[in-house]
């Protein structure tokens, strides 16, 4: 599975990409915001995107738009993975097109769970 | 301050230290900041706007600060670096975006974090907004979460 791992913070990118390491995900690439992320799945074909909110340049909920309304990148998994906790910002980004939705903080675990649900 | 205003940001607090950190931050009773400010070596800030305006800040001292983002992202950082201040920062950041979720009602928005680094610097807050001191110990050190938060009047 090739995965884009995008988020500003080059920390949760290293904890994500070591989660990521220890449940046997080790394709894994990364972009720094939402304009990075859009490049990156024009170019390169990802089985999945873990995609922070809360970015400068583009905001994640702006690049999960964009990667939807490609229609080469249309069907791109994209699990949110941010901070943004209440209800009403977590329902914006399904309707948005999220395929699935993590909170932070979070634990192995709960990545784990999310990654099983795509199958 | 109302207490339903602070206690959001101790629950966050707790729950991110417990679940990111692998560590139980103890609190102390928070207390009204005095002038002069706190003096600190690492902050993370994060501001508030929309519903409520202000900030909230945890603030190190550099050992914390080390064993911290140490033991966060699973690497032995022994200087104040670059990663550090991203690992800092994103603690503030989860900080506050789970503490939004419980004062949901007040459609709060947060910033994008900011980092100052420097031995026994301070970080000044409006005067105009309480700003209360949440004082921690775990397993790290101390640190302190400063909630500085008002509600803004919906006209």
């Amino acid at each position: 599975m090739k995965i884009l791992l995008v988020d500003d913070s080059s920390t949760m990118r290293r904890i994500q990409k070591n989660t990521l390491g220890t449940l046997g995900f080790t394709d894994v690439d990364e972009a720094e915001d939402g304009q990075d992320a859009v490049s990156k799945v024009g170019k390169t074909t990802y089985d999945l995107v873990l995609m922070d909110w809360n970015m400068p340049n583009m905001t994640g909920i702006d690049a999960l738009k964009a990667i939807r309304a490609n229609p080469a990148t249309a069907k791109v998994p994209v699990i949110m993975v941010t901070s943004e906790s209440e209800k009403t910002r977590i329902l914006e980004a399904i309707q948005a097109g999220a395929t699935n939705y993590i909170v932070k903080p979070f634990t192995p675990d709960v990545l784990k769970e999310k990654l099983d649900a795509l199958h | 301050m109302r207490s339903e205003l602070i206690n959001p940001f101790l629950k966050a607090t707790m729950s991110t230290f417990q679940t990111m950190v692998n560590t139980t931050p103890q609190p102390s009773a928070p207390y009204v900041k005095a002038e002069p400010s706190l003096s600190h070596d690492v902050s993370g800030i994060i501001g508030l706007s929309g519903g409520a305006k202000g900030a909230v800040i945890i603030s190190f001292p550099t050992k914390t600060a080390l064993s911290t983002v140490s033991s966060f992202i699973g690497l032995n950082v022994t200087q104040i670096d670059a990663d550090v201040t991203d690992a800092v920062g994103e603690l503030a950041n989860i900080i506050a975006g789970a503490a939004k979720a419980d004062l949901a009602g007040l459609n709060v928005t947060i910033s994008l974090p900011s980092v100052v680094v420097g031995t026994n610097h301070k970080v000044t807050t409006p005067k105009d907004i309480p700003s209360i001191v949440i004082p921690f110990a775990c397993t790290h050190g101390e640190f302190v979460v400063e909630v500085c938060i008002a509600v803004v009047e919906q006209k």
